[in-house]
Parts: structure tokens; sequence; C-alpha cells
């Protein structure tokens, strides 16, 4: 059976400096905030592939900002840059002094965007907040945004606050992706199931190397939880511990990570395993040792399930959704995912 | 060994914790160091602390209360002004910081005037010499600067008169575990039962095949005692770590709600265990309110008798319960008993200072 492979180009677009390439690096390279001092500045346009999810995979056009390649882009590189875009990603740097300049620059940007690709998801980052002082921070971020909207012309777009010291780059980045997942409904609709046959709280499902959350389902007293942005916090949890278990490990961050974690306290259990090749499952269950045991048994006989779709092809092991849309290719090869 | 008498009764019974003194020149990082210890201060927000200008008094309440006071690096308490019996009058631990990336040649004097003051009158009191700042310095650098600190310093005090002085020395920094690893070893000679303890983890360890197992203080994740197999630092940042993963997992789905209800029977102790990639097996059990029990596990064998682990470390937790609560008892009997045993600890150890 063939599997359709979804490619996605994303742009990562803004102004030279604005942490474009340290915040990709940090979510798809494992790279720790403090290590992207050691980037230099991007030349041109740097392409790099990220599977995410076995049958997607990003196409990451990270373009360099100066004002020179900005003038490229939109000149006579227009068409190769901005056509078959999925995904914009546009940076702002909070602290930039030219607020009107990076706002016109980003106009032309919208404007060649609608040429090419009238129908591709614009994110746009509010970037380095951690700069401002916290309790300015959410009203100058939504000033900027109401901003950056004015100039968006028919693009409806998303806005994120983001820092690279804390879990707001988790936030912004799992928002992303969770617009480019193409079966994202068939994998909601079973881990409603699942969570309601197992009596979870709450079920959480991670992407393997970038921890970045897929997408999750509550129960009715899991949705009460009143950490909103638990989601991210945990994404930057594990990550770091994966740094710690790949430094003490001798061993790359990228091939470090977590088999199984258990942990049971008296107010609630959580289990961690691998689910599927490029997922982590993450299950937060009531106390009662009987009750998270069986839990635990059902996943793993949900990722036997899985596993065995992947053999037969179905990509992750996650069912695809009906062949319809016009920009998914068809690989040549079938393609296993090749899982242990 | 001799202790005026008058000494020990004068202490108030609430004055008999064991108390830090944190010493040193003005800029050397004694705030920020009982900041980030103690407090849970992320490092680089130490650079917005406010030099100290009166002496902090902090109690630390944990499985054993104790003080730690900060000084302000300009004060002259070697002046009669101080009442030297408020300051030293108290079993403890006199912790200097030296800024390693400064000139040191002052604080080195002034630390031997205080060590030579102090140890006439209160000889029990360990000297405990952190130099500090250590990140900014390459490898070699820092072995120099180490050694060239231990010289100046025991040189000196020889020349006054006072061979082999008890003083131990740590390179430390606040941005890795080196500064808590100081803490835990400074700490660890003021536990009374500590060779108990450690008697205790031993047996643990050999019989479920750890590789490395440390009792922490989960608050300020300095590790009260450890297996006496030799210190791994890999190890060591591994578990303290992952005292973090749980603590802030905990955070995170910890709320109450009266229809969160539990679905049966279970410990009431949170049990944690995770496996890593390379089957690097890593075990936490609270023990008590304040303490947990981490371990570093390689061995297959061992892992796969995860049942054995758990009720031996149940064992352990009954056991070191009754060592914490026979010592409260003795503390409240008197303090002398307390003060006599960290003695034997202190010199049970000597010239530990490399």
């Amino acid at each position: 059976m063939d599997v359709r492979k979804k490619k996605r180009k994303v742009l990562l677009m803004g102004k030279s400096g604005s942490g474009k390439s340290s915040m990709r690096s940090i979510i798809f390279s494992n790279y720790v905030a403090k290590d992207v001092r050691r980037l230099g500045a991007t030349i041109d346009v740097e392409h790099s592939h990220v599977k995410f999810m076995g049958n997607l995979t990003l196409n990451l056009w990270d373009c360099g900002g100066q004002d020179a390649f900005m003038e490229t882009y939109l000149a006579s590189q227009r068409g190769n840059i901005f056509s078959d875009v999925a995904v914009l990603i546009y940076v702002f740097d909070i602290e930039s002094r030219e607020v009107e300049r990076d706002l016109d620059t980003y106009h032309a940007i919208i404007g060649a965007l609608k040429e090419y690709s009238p129908n591709a998801y614009v994110f746009c980052l509010v970037h380095k907040l951690d700069l401002i002082q916290a309790e300015h921070r959410q009203r100058i971020y939504e000033e900027r945004s109401a901003l950056i909207r004015s100039r968006s012309d028919h693009f409806s777009i998303d806005t994120f606050g983001s820092s690279i010291w804390d879990q707001s780059l988790y936030k912004a980045w799992a928002g992303i992706v969770h617009r480019l997942i193409p079966n994202l409904t068939v994998i909601e609709r079973f881990l409603h199931a699942f969570a309601k046959r197992i009596d979870a709280e709450e079920v959480i499902l991670f992407e393997r190397s970038t921890f970045l959350t897929v997408t999750s389902v509550a129960s009715e007293i899991g949705d009460l939880n009143p950490i909103y942005d638990r989601h991210e916090r945990l994404s930057n949890i594990m990550k770091a511990f994966k740094h710690c278990a790949a430094r003490n490990t001798h061993t790359t961050p990228a091939s470090a990570g977590f088999v199984v974690m258990h942990t049971k306290t008296p107010q609630f259990n959580v289990f961690l395993g691998r689910f599927t090749d490029n997922t982590y499952i993450f299950l937060v269950v009531p106390p009662g040792e009987a009750a998270y045991n069986c839990a635990v048994l059902n996943t793993m006989l949900a990722r036997e399930g899985f596993s065995k779709a992947a053999a037969m092809g179905h990509g992750d092991g996650f069912p695809l959704p009906a062949p319809e849309s016009p920009d998914g290719e068809l690989a040549n090869n079938s393609h296993a995912n090749g899982y242990l | 060994m001799e202790t005026k008498p008058g000494q020990v009764s004068t202490g108030k019974p609430q004055d008999a914790k064991p108390r830090l003194l944190l010493m040193g020149l003005r800029r050397s990082g004694k705030s920020s160091i009982a900041s980030v210890v103690f407090h849970k201060m992320p490092p680089n927000e130490t650079l917005f602390l406010e030099s100290t200008t009166r002496i902090q008094k902090d109690s630390i309440h944990s499985f054993m209360d104790f003080q730690v006071w900060d000084f302000p690096g300009q004060l002259e308490y070697l002046e009669p002004s101080f009442d030297l019996e408020d300051i030293f009058g108290s079993l403890g631990a006199l912790v200097w910081v030296i800024d390693a990336q400064d000139d040191y040649l002052d604080s080195v004097a002034r630390l031997n005037r205080t060590i030579l003051t102090v140890q006439q009158y209160y000889p029990n009191i360990n000297i405990e010499v952190f130099i500090h700042k250590v990140d900014g310095l390459s490898e070699e650098y820092r072995t120099d600067t180490f050694q060239d600190i231990v010289q100046l310093i025991s040189d000196e005090l020889s020349d006054a008169g006072y061979e082999n002085a008890p003083v131990h020395y740590y390179l430390t920094s606040i941005y890795d575990y080196s500064v808590f690893e100081a803490f835990s070893k400074v700490i660890q000679k003021l536990i009374p039962n500590l060779s108990t303890l450690e008697n205790l983890i031993n047996t643990l360890g050999n019989n479920c095949g750890f590789e490395k197992t440390y009792l922490f203080d989960v608050l300020s994740k300095i590790y009260i005692a450890s297996d006496t197999r030799p210190v791994d630092m890999s190890c060591y940042e591994m578990c303290s770590d992952y005292i973090d993963v749980i603590v802030d997992i905990s955070e995170l789905y910890s709320w109450d709600h009266p229809d969160r209800k539990p679905k049966g029977e279970q410990n009431q102790e949170a049990e944690s265990h995770v496996v890593l990639h390379d089957e690097t097996m890593i075990h936490l059990m609270e023990m008590n309110k304040y303490l947990c029990l981490v371990s570093v596990i390689r061995n297959p064998e061992a892992k796969e008798k995860k049942g054995l682990i758990d009720m031996n470390c149940r064992t352990f937790q009954e056991a070191l319960n009754d060592v914490f609560s026979r010592s409260w008892e003795q503390d409240q009997e008197g303090s002398e008993h307390g003060q006599t045993q960290g003695q034997v600890t202190e010199h049970g150890e000597p010239g530990s200072n490399n």
C-alpha cells in the first residue's frame, strides 16, 4: 500500500537578528537556550527537512533576514520563495526600534504570499518577550499583535508571544504544528475514545524528538485543571531532562530519550511511554494502583495495534484521512517507519 | 575538645540548631549562593541581587532545622563591638566564599585572621572554603587557583602555629551542580547520625544492585547522605534533575477539586521511575515530607526485580524514620549529646580537602 507523504513548505522569516534560527535550533535541533549564542547570521536561505509524525515532513526554509536578502526574496526570487507555501512563520523582535519599518517589510512579504500561496497559514511570533518586564508583557504583546493584524490583509493570522527562555516557545510551535498534521481529526477521535475507556483525566500525545504537543484530550475533571500552560511546561520539563540524560550518558540529545516513566503520587498517577515511532503518550489517571496498571496495560495493547498498522504501511500507525486533498504527493515506494 | 562548659549551656534551646555562617569579602557571591541553594532562584537572576547590608538570618525547616546567616562583606565582626559568642557560639560551619575571578589575597588574609580568632574559642566550628565563580575559569587555571589558595591558607596558619587546620576546600559555581555538591558535604558533617545513614544506604544498595544512591532533601536538593561508593557526578546530576522533573510534574497535576477521587488503594508516598534510552533506570521514592531516595540502576538483573526494589526501599524508609525519631528524642533530652557526636564525624575524616 502506498503511503501518502505530506511535505509541507514552511517559511521562517523576519528581520535579521530577530531569533529565527535560534528558535529553530531549540525546537528541532536539540539546542539548549544558552547554546544559541554560538549561531551566526543565516546567509540566504537554509533548508532543512524535519520529519514530524511519520507521514508529515516539514520542509523548513529559514530565510536570512538582512535587508539585502529580503529584497531578493521579494524581487528575483519571488516565485521560488513564495510558491507552494503551507505556512509562513514571521518573527518580530519585541525590542526592535523600527517597528514601522518592520511592519512595512512584513506587509510586502504578505503581499507576495497573497500572490503565490493565498491559502497559506500565517503565524506571527512576537519574540524575545523575556526582555520585557513581566508586568508589561501581556499589554505590549497585545498592542504589537493588533498592529500586526492590521497589516495582514485578508490573512487571518495567529500570533504568539514567545521567548526561548521559557515554555512560551513550545506553546507557539505546538500551535503551528497542530495546524499541519494531516490526520489530526482521526488521531483526536482515537484519543477521546481511548481516554474514556481507561478513565484518564488527560491524555497528551508528544512528538518524539521535539517534545511538542501534537494533541491532547482531557476528561471533564481533567479540564478543570487550573494550570492552562501545563502542556508546554511539560514539553519544557521533559526536554530539559532529556538534555540532562544525554549529557550524563555521553550521547547526543537527538539519540537520548525515554523508554518509559511511571510516577505514582497520592494525587495523581502519570505514565509516559513510547507510543508510535514518533510519539510519546502521556497519561494522567487518578490514584489507585490497580486502575493505573490497567491503564498502562491498555496503552501497551493499543501500541501494539498501532505498530501493526505501521508495519502494514499506514504511516505512523494512525489511519490516514480519505485521499482527496490536492497537495498530497504520492510516495513511490512503500515506506515503513522502521520501528524496532 | 576543651569546650568550656559555659558555652553549651548559654546557647538557648532554640539556638541549638546548627548554623551555617556565610562570610567573605563583598561581591564574592554569598547571597547568590544562599538564594540559589535555599530559595530556588535561577542562577542568572542573581545578577539583580542587591548587596547585603545587614546580617540576613534564614531559618531552614527541613529534615533537620538549621539556620543560614548571610553576612555583609564589609562587616568587621572581629571588632570588640560584636559579640563573638552570639555569632559563633553554636554548632555549625563557617562557609568562607572567595571570588576566584578576583584578586583573592585580601580575602585569604581576612579568612586567616578569622580562623585564628575563631578557633581559639570555638574549635568545634567547621571551616569550609568555597572557591567560588570558577565557571569563568579554564580547567587548568581552576586547578592552579585551587592549589594556590590552599597553599596560602595552610602556610599562613602553620606560621601562626596552627598546624593541620581542619579547613576544607571546594570549587563552586552557581551555574552548575558544584555548589549543591559542596553544600551537601558541609551539611553532612553537621548530621549526627551520618554514618548510620550511610550504612543503611549501603546495605540497601548492595541488596538491590543499585549503582549509586542518594538521600536528597527535596527542597534544597542537597543530599544529606549517599552510599560510600565513589562520587559519580553524572549520577548525581541525573538524580538531582529527576527530582526536578517529578516536583514540576506534581505541581501541574496536584490541584485540589472535590470531584477528583482516587480509584483504589495506593501508597501515600510518591514513587517514580524512568528508564532512559540506554536502559539506565532512575528510581525515586519519597521517604517523608522532606526527604526522598533516588537511585541509579544499571544492572539488568536488578531492574527486573522492581517489586523487590520497592519493598526494600519501604524497609529502608522505616529504618530511616526510626533513626530520625531517635535523634529527635535525643535532641530534646539535651543538645550536648548532638554536639559531641558532631565532633566525632568531623574528626572521623580529617584532611579530605582535595
